[in-house]
């Protein structure tokens, strides 16, 4: 309280005038439709460390692993034909190797961060009321959160490969994308199958999202949010593994996760990854639906 | 962010119980989760694979060339759900007996088949003596176990004594198929597992001839006379024959697409019967008497014992030794095969290679037989059929025995097994349309692709005594490792070794993109002798095909190598070109991979020659390896993508039909009463229950006109928060409503823009400074920024430079004239700040008083709540006084405060009431206790204390009567005394 004047100046304040409120009954200037904007939100949240960090590890990752590779060459722990040979192979490889690595836990942890965390962290703050009291109508509100979050997730499972194979690249060179089965794809192919695998993961991972975004409306405490998004996921993994649920479990939002790697051959099959697609896209539509009526409903009390 | 609950009523903390009820609908999902799981598992566990009968018999059968030797053959019946069903008769691999493929006859029954599991002649109970499949024992005895089929009432019969039948079987089991449907065409159809089509061939292998290979299938060997002996399998396979305890056929079970490679419990290094590792049967150990002849010869006949004896003493077969392994050969009758064959074969097999089931495949082809070849990722060194190969068998079975399921075709399908190991999945299957080279002269066989060697003319030599020899394989050493994990296949892959001195090496310059080299590969080479060293006028060599890596890791694929004796070498240094057929392999070569061919002249697997030789060995012709390639596509999985697209698009058109919905019907939410238009506030019949039946507001009704600063007053919890709360549009209120400027409060709707509020906590981006707090928000209205008024707003703020300063670093006092701040931005018609002077020090409270007149004094409207009495009065115009969530009073601040009455504190109570009484224009006077109230009107209060001194009354205290405080107090005291 020590901080700033506090001189007893009150400032003159101007005599309401202009225009006069709209028809609508809103204040002079107001438009729904132009509150909140994206570029606002999107300033709002990369300004925020916990987007700063996610990002810059997600470019780090691939630096971390081709370190990894560089320094870990110990040859008496590295097996001839191993899974460092496999990721070295080639740049595309490397990208395809951090892919799968990133794909099951990583990939959710961040969408379920940036959707979990968008709407709880403001009920933390405090800040929601004052948004939804511009007032910015809750539909809007939470779309241009979900779209915001939407953006910052693509951009994390883009940045991933881009780096990957960036590095992958000047490591590893242009060679062909070879798979576990044995499969060899053209690096150019191997790089167009690659995208085509990055926008499966992100149609994929919109049950994540959904899911996130339901509890981030659901709950003032972010951590609750993402963690249980991720909670969820690792349920879903889990379950998936028991092979005694047999059928049951395509059911499973998780059960396609790794169908995107069925582009890693020499003719794709899309089956699965269309399965995979509408699991996802239904999923985050019950879930997004859920959101979007709990949240225009809920009585906002933080 | 600090919370005082001091300040904040604690009727709004009371309701967020919602937080512990979902924690409790969360455990309650996963538990109802668990229990779904559990109760799938349950019922699954129920629901398991039909049920088998079996039938232990004992069948008595006369063979030998005159059908007069009686043998008993124990075998065991396994009869499915359903009979009559079609019969398939199981043989077991050389060592076994009927216990080892119960677990496939099993499987059989399980598929509908009548499935016959019995012990070979000389093997397990089974009486009779070892005579390696001849037509004259094993063949009769199998022609008569289909005698007996025919006669049993679950077998479907094509005619009398005519039994619908299949034939299955691993190795020599394989065999016996091959043989029985070449003499006995009651045999309906066949699948004969990694077995052999010349064992004279596959035991003395020479793949190397002067002539030209004509046959354009994949695998096709040189199958060349005079072969060189393959001295370590051929021990294991006799040794198996001596007496239970041995065994020769492959253990656990080859890696299949999909799976992971999973380890295989093996049981030590002991070489007893490959049945399934699920049986975990103890080893039977010790040796029987032999029934007839020497005990070196075990349960063998003595035919079959000599020839052995002969082989591996001298290392060569006599004619007579040829003769019997032919007859002991499927290649004796497979052109006369007519029953649709699946010939499945292992790509890891050092025993019998992809060359033998490609010899059965075009002999059986040449005689217009129907034929499929299979190649899965196991063998004699690489495990059994795993489930996909076993199914594709039934699958065989049931299209041909029972004309049910899809038509298998007569395809080629091959296993490929990547060069990494990731833990993952490493097999594909891949699928084309035929075999290659099958179809006459027509056929332009195999795509073979030249890949150029290099390397000059090498002399290698042979020691004496054919010692330290290369290392290739080990017996069954790859699938006794690969039970042990990915590493130790790894290590099989690297096993091979050669000797310096011995070995001519010719590599190829790295391939630019992957090779995926499928069956055998062909090169010519020239061989010489040295003149002026050893010779013996032949050399016997071993040629191998390495995959070499980048950084010059070798891996020899399947352990292969391709024995090939050339004769007849001139002494002079005259050479001889011979082509050279190496073992028939899958594997993908990668790009910047080398292929290296490597000619050895001793390997450990073999009896090479033990003389001293020296040879000169050199590429011949162009020298180009000639690498075979089979284009393959994926097996389909089946399904297609067209439906779960058309889902999606279905979903998406829902969401989209929804959100419209909601469009349309917000579109028409505006209520408004034009009357009101410029009253900034009513409240009517406003109330609020939460969940639990708590009334934070109950029945509020007030009314705010331009330029007042109204004081909504109360203890702690009251409903004033929640008041303002539903003000804002952020709860609902449960009946009642609020109008701001004549329209009706919704959450969202647009007057809400007219409103600049604080309520109870402020909320900031702890991360951004107070400016940029400031400007955000601004930005999130979307209004223009010269509307935002943004340093008056500051400069009410007052706090300096501090506003560069990240919000987290803040005091309480310093969030809480941000706050204010923020909601003067746009300077709104209606400014609503809840308890604004908590945490200001004094010289700022009185700031912020003055603030707040003159911004009502412009026309706008303020609304302050607060649970200080004083902090009302001082500030405001009007009051509202909240308890309980009703109203208790409502009115103008001096009005209510001091409405002219006054209190008078005095001695005597009586004598100053008839005073006061008696004075003009004086109203009602009350005493109460020491105190009188009266209404004095407009008589000055001087006057009134002027005449009580001249009464003789002794007067304390003049004041006015405070009743508000009064009614303020007590409502206090109750909320104390709870």
């Amino acid at each position: 309280m020590s901080e700033g004047h506090t001189g007893h100046v009150v400032p003159e304040l101007p005599e309401p005038g202009g225009a006069g409120p709209n028809p609508d009954g809103s204040a002079e200037g107001y438009r729904a439709r132009h509150t909140l904007p994206l570029r606002v939100e999107l300033v709002r949240q990369l300004r925020r460390r916990r987007t700063q960090v996610t990002l810059g590890l997600l470019a780090a990752l691939p630096l971390l692993l081709l370190l990894a590779f560089e320094l870990g060459s110990d040859e008496r722990n590295r097996r001839s034909g191993g899974l460092v040979d496999l990721a070295t192979a080639s740049g595309a490889n490397f990208v395809s190797f951090a892919l799968f690595a990133s794909a099951s836990f990583l990939f959710v942890v961040v969408v379920a961060l940036f959707f979990g965390d968008t709407v709880a962290s403001e009920a933390s703050w405090s800040s929601l009321k004052y948004l939804l009291a511009i007032p910015v109508p809750r539909h809007r509100l939470l779309r241009q959160k979900a779209v915001v979050s939407g953006v910052l997730s693509l951009l994390a499972l883009v940045l991933l490969p881009l780096v990957s194979l960036g590095a992958g690249v000047l490591w590893y060179g242009t060679g062909e994308l070879v798979t576990p089965t044995g499969e060899a794809l053209p690096f150019g192919v191997a790089v167009l199958r690659l995208a085509v695998a990055v926008v499966y993961l992100a149609v994929h991972l919109s049950w994540v999202a959904g899911l996130a975004l339901l509890l981030s409306v659901s709950t003032d405490a972010p951590l609750g949010a993402v963690g249980g998004a991720v909670l969820a996921s690792i349920l879903s993994q889990i379950l998936d593994s028991i092979t005694a649920l047999g059928d049951l479990r395509v059911y499973l939002p998780t059960h396609y996760s790794f169908a995107w790697s069925d582009v890693l051959t020499s003719e794709v099959e899309w089956t699965d990854m269309a399965r995979g697609a509408f699991s996802a896209v239904a999923y985050s539509a019950v879930f997004l639906l859920l959101a979007g009526r709990r949240f225009a409903t809920k009585d906002i009390t933080s | 962010m600090p919370h005082d609950g001091a300040w904040s009523p604690t009727v709004d903390r009371v309701a967020p119980s919602p937080r512990s009820r979902r924690t409790l609908a969360l455990l309650a999902v996963v538990v109802v989760l668990a229990g779904v799981a559990g109760a799938v598992v349950w019922t699954r566990a129920d629901d398991g694979p039909p049920p088998v009968r079996t039938r232990d018999v004992r069948i008595d059968v006369a063979d030998g060339p005159g059908r007069d030797q009686p043998v008993q053959l124990d075998a065991t019946l396994h009869l499915p759900q359903r009979t009559p069903a079609p019969a398939v008769l199981v043989a077991h691999g050389f060592g076994g007996d009927k216990d080892a493929v119960a677990a496939d006859a099993r499987e059989l029954a399980e598929r509908g088949f009548v499935a016959l599991a019995y012990s070979a002649r000389g093997f397990g109970r089974s009486t009779g003596q070892i005579a390696l499949n001849s037509p004259d024992y094993e063949v009769a005895d199998a022609q008569q176990l289909l005698d007996w089929l025919s006669r049993q009432p679950e077998v479907t019969t094509d005619a009398p004594g005519d039994p619908r039948v299949g034939v299955t079987g691993g190795s020599y089991g394989g065999a016996l198929a091959l043989l029985l449907a070449g003499v006995d065409p009651r045999v309906d159809a066949i699948a004969p597992v990694i077995t052999y089509n010349d064992l004279g061939q596959a035991l003395l292998p020479n793949a190397g001839t002067t002539g030209k290979i004509t046959p354009r299938t994949p695998a096709a060997g040189a199958f060349s006379a005079d072969g060189v002996f393959k001295r370590n399998w051929a021990g294991l396979f006799f040794a198996a024959g001596l007496g239970p305890g041995g065994g020769a056929t492959p253990k656990g079970q080859a890696p299949e697409p999909g799976a992971a490679p999973t380890p295989s419990p093996t049981q030590g290094g002991q070489l007893d019967q490959g049945s399934r590792p699920d049986r975990g049967e103890a080893p039977r150990t010790g040796q029987p008497v032999p029934q007839q002849g020497p005990a070196t010869c075990g349960r063998f006949r003595p035919e079959v014992c000599q020839a052995y004896v002969e082989v591996t003493t001298t290392g060569r077969a006599s004619a007579a030794t040829v003769e019997l392994l032919r007859r002991s050969s499927p290649a004796s009758v497979t052109e006369r095969i007519k029953a649709p064959t699946l010939l499945v074969q292992g790509e890891q097999d050092t025993l019998f290679g992809l060359d033998q089931s490609d010899a059965t495949a075009r002999q059986i082809a040449a005689g217009g037989g129907t034929v499929k070849t299979v190649w899965y990722s196991g063998g004699h060194d690489g495990g059994n059929p795993g489930p996909s190969v076993r199914g594709q068998i039934a699958d065989w079975f049931a299209f041909h025995l029972k004309h049910t399921g899809p038509d298998p075709g007569t395809g080629f399908e091959y296993a490929v097994q990547g060069a990494f190991r990731s833990g993952g999945p490493t097999v594909r299957v891949a699928v084309a349309d035929r075999y290659p080279g099958l179809d006459g002269p027509d056929d332009q066989g195999v795509e073979r692709r030249p890949v150029a060697l290099r390397g000059p003319a090498q002399v290698v030599l042979n020691p004496p005594g054919g010692n330290p020899a290369s290392l290739s394989s080990l017996p069954g050493l790859g699938s006794r490792l690969s039970g042990a994990g990915s590493g130790a296949a790894a290590l099989a892959g690297g096993l091979a070794a050669d000797v310096p001195g011995q070995t001519a090496v010719f590599t190829s310059e790295p391939v630019d993109a992957q090779v995926l080299v499928t069956g055998s590969s062909r090169v010519r080479l020239r061989v010489s002798s040295v003149p002026g060293q050893p010779a013996t006028g032949e050399a016997v060599l071993f040629v191998k095909l390495y995959d070499v890596g980048p950084d010059g890791r070798r891996t020899l694929p399947g352990n292969a190598v391709a024995p090939v004796r050339v004769g007849g070498l001139p002494a002079d240094g005259t050479p001889v070109e011979v082509s050279v057929t190496l073992p028939g392999v899958v594997r993908p070569v990668e790009a910047g991979h080398r292929l290296q061919l490597a000619v050895t002249t001793t390997d450990q697997g073999y009896a090479g020659p033990t003389a001293p030789a020296v040879h000169r060995i050199e590429l011949a012709g162009d020298g180009q390896l000639s690498v075979p390639t089979v284009p393959g596509r994926r097996a389909a999985t089946g399904g297609t993508p067209a439906l779960p697209l058309l889902g999606v698009g279905i979903v998406l058109a829902v969401v989209a039909l929804v959100a419209l919905g909601v469009a349309v019907r917000r579109r028409h939410l505006d209520d408004v009463h034009e009357e009101l238009a410029d009253v900034p506030l009513v409240i009517r019949d406003l109330s609020k229950s939460y969940r639990g039946g708590l009334k934070a507001v109950d029945g509020l009704s007030f009314r705010v006109e331009r330029g007042q600063v109204l004081g909504l007053l109360g203890p702690n919890g009251a409903g004033k928060t929640t008041t303002l709360r539903m003000l804002m549009g952020l709860v609902r209120p449960s009946t009642g409503e609020i109008r701001v400027f004549g329209h009706r409060v919704l959450p969202g709707v647009p007057v809400l823009s007219r409103i600049g509020a604080f309520v109870e906590r402020t909320g900031f981006l702890p991360h951004l400074s107070g400016l940029d707090n400031l400007r955000l928000h601004w930005a999130a209205t979307g209004r223009p920024a010269e509307q935002a008024h943004a340093e008056e707003a500051l400069e009410i703020a007052g706090l300096g430079k501090a506003v560069h300063r990240r919000v987290g670093t803040y005091s309480q006092g310093m969030r809480q004239r941000l706050a204010i701040a923020q909601a003067m931005l746009g300077l709104p018609d209606l400014l609503v700040l809840d308890e604004p002077t908590n945490g200001l020090d004094p010289p700022q409270i009185h700031h912020m008083r003055e603030v707040l007149r003159r911004y009502a004094a412009t026309g706008r409207t303020v609304v302050v709540s607060s649970h200080l009495l004083a902090e009302v009065e001082q500030t405001c115009t009007h009051v509202v006084v909240m308890h309980h969530g009703r109203l208790v009073a409502v009115g103008e601040v001096g009005e209510i405060v001091d409405g002219g009455e006054v209190a008078f504190r005095v001695d005597d109570v009586e004598l100053a009431a008839d005073a006061l009484r008696g004075l003009p224009g004086v109203g009602a006077v009350t005493p109460d206790g020491q105190v009188v109230h009266a209404d004095l009107g407009v008589l000055p209060r001087s006057a009134a204390v002027a005449a009580l001194v001249a009464a003789g009354v002794a007067v304390d205290q003049v004041g006015p009567r405070r009743r508000l405080e009064d009614a303020f107090l007590q409502l206090v005291g109750e909320e104390a005394v709870e």
